[in-house]
């Protein structure tokens, strides 16, 4: 096809690793094909012109969260940005920030996510009740399972981290990922903690208080989940505690 | 030498490998995970419809039990699953899912009340008993009896693996991700842990172990069109068939998906045929129910593959830039009940296709065609999980033959196989680990970690013609046209000796980087000969197979032949250098089935070579039951005297059911 538009793939380049590596952009220069993602674009640089070249893809169906990256200064999840959508053909890609850099466009959200969630204690705490699975299990609303569900939908990409202001001054801020895995825990009945519980994990400006409401964690979010209003009533929640 | 000694090592982090890891923690061993990717991101989160079990909590999947659920499973099948197996799985199906419920998986409830449904393109309304209120809700899905597929929406596999990873944070499991085991270790047919690469430093360490699981998936990424995951290109069965010891079994046995999306190949689940989507020709005509007239959609995955290809071929496809292909039209099911429970379906052919599939009429129709989509072959283990011939290594979920898919896989049996095998096969793991000393010379753990790095400084300093990544697309593109969904005779010769061919390209390859560390192509260079052998299992076990038989199709022999191929294929490696498996089999005993062979209830009739053992176990069944009936015998009693069966812990004791007290 000649009608194939020319297309600009410009990457932030560095392995932290190597000491002789210097962060610095490189461009790559291909013909964009119907439907072309990032994804494809990506792969096919990597086997086309620079094997070299790192980056995370899993499902590339935007379930597994993996391939967060920054693309013309937004945080995206890179298997679902169709190149099509950027009408002068240039992509500039950079690292999500806030994780830590293990090489070019590859980060390690993945050791960020554990802490986080240990932090959080981001499971069903039940005060050790055994439940006898031979037996009919315990009824729930079919509403509630639904809220609760729509929290749970969360992939932990680690965007409204990359995007939050917050994350970037304090290390240790737990991000809208951590607060919104409180939040579906404190709505689950299965899980007896109190607000006093939570208060314990998050009540701090690492946690729940940290939050500036610049909103750029809601506006990222591949899942539209509901960030901000969760996070505003979880503070209301807990600023009663004590 | 770095080494790392525990207890129980699993090598895979997806649902089976944690729910194992569960299993080994609580008995009090050390235990660690391996995972290629963080664990969340495992191939796990993909599964989208849901989870079999036989609940019978709703309206329409009321008088499910057990044994429905195994006859569906055995249907499914095509007979050659190991029936014992199956019964252990579906016996098993309904706690895992009360497990996850008390981990924190919400499940979809039931609404007491009457809602509208769409049934055979029909509305239809159903009205769920007050006393149902609240309990675990199912969906339809195909080759099943009842309504059995219990779901979170379309997100089912990422919410079960969100629930049993973080249950494995709590209960401190070791997790280490982007660590890939390369080989195993074993000396005296026993295997004692793994040669691990560090996919960040690139250094090789050895984890050294009383128990080796392999949980790390299928091998779809063979194929060039799959709905896999990049990750899932078969590396846990690759490493266990480079032991020369250790079998696989089946491999010939690859399902392909009726509905992933056109081009990407991205899954559409399931659950869209289940909630009473259909499939539109060029014309825009249903035509499932022209050659299946009973289960229409939702007849068994091979089928409905096959139908939509046949239909093509008949010239009924929708041309476009890449090739034919057929449309899945859900916008009858209604926006309401899209947005509420297809939402991840709608969200891809949004975001990839520009189609929003709640539109009605063709504007919504989405692009559909088959894809390799499962592995239902894989290391062929015991009933407990146990490699048949390496001592010490265990496997289960997709990575392994366990045996209960046979030559086709029900929709939501897979999702439900790894839980329900990391609960079983976890305790006889746990049990083998607490029962068995390590003992090895370290001088054996040297010798394989250097054996190692050796191949990888031998990849760095070919300096061949041959391009890595043009051998594995090559053999992606190959799988696909000649041991895809119809095969014969001329194509798998063909397809064996390109892999050959293919496989020793391997060997004069130049991989331009040098670096041990961050070097994807290196990856790529160890990664792919591996792969071809898988695929030589693949092709080779298909080109013997002179049968029809679920997923594997023979255009030059359409029947399943009862007579011959009642048998699983087992393959091995029997020498470092061979080009070639190893080809053996193991026979499949009709008098000791539960349910002697017979026609499935879909698929076209008449095209089976019959053994005549199979009436006369069926005669022996018969009579059995309706003694056993008339002397006031239950189900359970029943059932124990046709095929006994065992489980670890409480497992073996009866599924409670809402129903039982009325």
């Amino acid at each position: 096809m000649s009608d194939q538009r020319d297309i600009t793939i410009s990457v932030l380049k560095y392995n932290p690793r190597d000491s002789d590596s210097n962060p610095e952009f490189v461009d790559y220069h291909l013909k964009e094909t119907p439907g072309m993602t990032l994804f494809i674009a990506l792969s096919q640089i990597r086997q086309e012109m620079d094997p070299d070249l790192a980056f995370d893809f899993v499902c590339r169906a935007g379930i597994c969260g993996s391939c967060g990256m920054v693309v013309n200064g937004k945080p995206i999840l890179a298997c679902r940005t169709l190149i099509a959508n950027y009408p002068d053909g240039i992509l500039q890609l950079m690292p999500m920030p806030a994780f830590e850099l293990i090489k070019d466009l590859s980060v390690n959200t993945g050791k960020w996510m554990d802490a986080m969630s240990t932090r959080v204690e981001s499971w069903i705490v039940d005060n050790g009740t055994e439940i006898d699975i031979t037996k009919i299990e315990e009824r729930m609303e079919p509403k509630l399972a639904e809220e609760i569900f729509e929290l749970d939908r969360c992939i932990e990409c680690g965007i409204c981290v990359a995007s939050c202001a917050t994350a970037l001054m304090r290390p240790d801020f737990v991000g809208a990922v951590g607060l919104n895995r409180v939040a579906r825990f404190q709505i689950d009945p299965r899980d007896k903690r109190s607000d006093e519980d939570f208060y314990e994990l998050i009540g701090d400006d690492d946690g729940i208080f940290g939050c500036m409401s610049l909103l750029a964690c809601e506006d990222h979010c591949p899942k539209n989940l509901p960030l901000q209003s969760k996070i505003a009533y979880l503070r209301r929640k807990l600023v009663s505690v004590k | 030498m770095k080494i790392t000694y525990c207890d129980a090592l699993i090598i895979g982090g997806g649902l089976a490998g944690l729910r194992v890891s569960l299993a080994t923690q609580k008995k009090g061993l050390n235990t660690i995970v391996l995972s290629l990717v963080p664990v969340k991101r495992s191939h796990s989160a993909a599964a989208q419809g849901g989870m079999q079990a036989s609940l019978a909590n709703s309206k329409m999947s009321e008088g499910d039990n057990e044994d429905l659920h195994f006859s569906d499973t055995v249907k499914g099948s095509d007979w050659g699953c190991d029936q014992e197996v199956a019964r252990m799985f579906v016996h098993t199906a309904p706690k895992a899912i009360r497990e996850l419920a008390g981990w924190g998986v919400p499940w979809t409830r039931v609404q007491e009340g009457s809602r509208e449904a769409v049934i055979n393109a029909k509305k239809t309304t159903i009205t769920e008993d007050k006393d149902r209120h609240g309990l675990i809700m199912s969906r339809d899905f195909g080759g099943t009896k009842k309504w059995r597929t219990c779901y979170t929406a379309d997100a089912t596999g990422h919410t079960m693996l969100f629930s049993v990873a973080n249950e494995a944070l709590k209960k401190e499991v070791a997790i280490r991700d982007r660590k890939e085991a390369i080989s195993l270790i074993h000396e005296n047919d026993t295997c004692y842990g793994a040669v691990v690469r560090d996919l960040i430093t690139g250094e090789l360490e050895a984890y050294v172990s009383k128990g080796t699981c392999i949980s790390t998936g299928g091998y779809g990424r063979i194929y060039k069109q799959t709905t896999n995951a990049v990750i899932c290109e078969g590396m846990g069965a690759a490493i266990a068939l480079e032991t020369g010891i250790a079998t696989l079994g089946n491999m010939e046995a690859v399902q392909f998906h009726p509905t992933p999306i056109v081009p990407s190949g991205i899954l559409l689940t399931e659950g869209c045929r289940g909630d009473g989507g259909i499939l539109r020709d060029v014309d825009g005509h249903r035509f499932m129910p022209d050659y299946e007239p009973e289960k229409k959609e939702l007849a068994s995955r091979d089928v409905v593959s096959r139908r939509m290809i046949e239909h093509i071929r008949n010239g009924k496809g929708v041309p476009s830039p890449y090739g034919d292909h057929i449309w899945l039209d859900i916008s009858i099911l209604g926006r309401e009940h899209i947005e509420k429970n297809l939402r991840d379906v709608q969200e891809i052919s949004q975001i990839f296709n520009g189609i929003d599939p709640a539109i009605e009429g063709p504007e919504g129709w989405v692009p559909v065609l088959p894809m390799q989509h499962y592995s239902m072959g894989g290391i062929r283990t015991k009933k407990t999980g146990e490699s048949q011939k390496l001592n010490g290594l265990f496997s289960c979920g997709e990575a392994a033959c366990w045996d209960m898919h046979g030559f086709n896989r029900l929709g939501g049996n897979s999702v439900s196989e790894t839980v329900v095998a990391g609960m079983i096969v976890g305790n006889y793991f746990a049990d083998y680990c607490l029962e068995n000393e390590l003992e090895i010379k370290t001088s054996l753990i040297q010798k394989h970690l250097s054996d190692e790095e050796a191949k990888i400084d031998k990849i760095l300093s070919l300096d061949g013609e041959e391009d890595i990544f043009k051998i594995k697309d090559t053999m992606q593109r190959l799988m696909d046209k000649k041991v895809g969904i119809f095969r014969d005779g001329v194509h798998l010769k063909e397809a064996v000796s390109e892999l050959q061919e293919l496989l020793a390209k391997t060997k004069n390859i130049r991989v331009k980087s040098k670096v041990k560390a961050g070097n994807p192509e290196l990856e790529e260079a160890y990664r792919v000969p591996k792969m071809l052998k898988l695929a030589l299992c693949i092709a080779a076990g298909a080109e013997q197979r002179t049968e029809s038989r679920g997923a594997h199709f023979r255009e030059d022999f359409l029947k399943r032949d009862d007579v011959n191929w009642l048998k699983r294929t087992l393959t091995h490696w029997a020498n470092e250098d061979d080009t070639l498996p190893t080809i053996t089999y193991e026979d499949l005993d009709i008098n000791k089935m539960e349910m002697p062979p017979a026609f499935r209830g879909y698929g076209a009739k008449g095209m089976i070579i019959e053994n005549e053992l199979s009436i006369k176990r069926q005669e022996e069944v018969d009579e059995l039951r309706e003694r056993m009936e008339d002397e006031g015998k239950d189900r359970h009693e029943i059932q124990d005297a046709l095929m006994k069966f065992d489980l670890p812990m409480n497992y073996r004791e009866n599924n409670e059911r809402i129903g039982d007290k009325s």
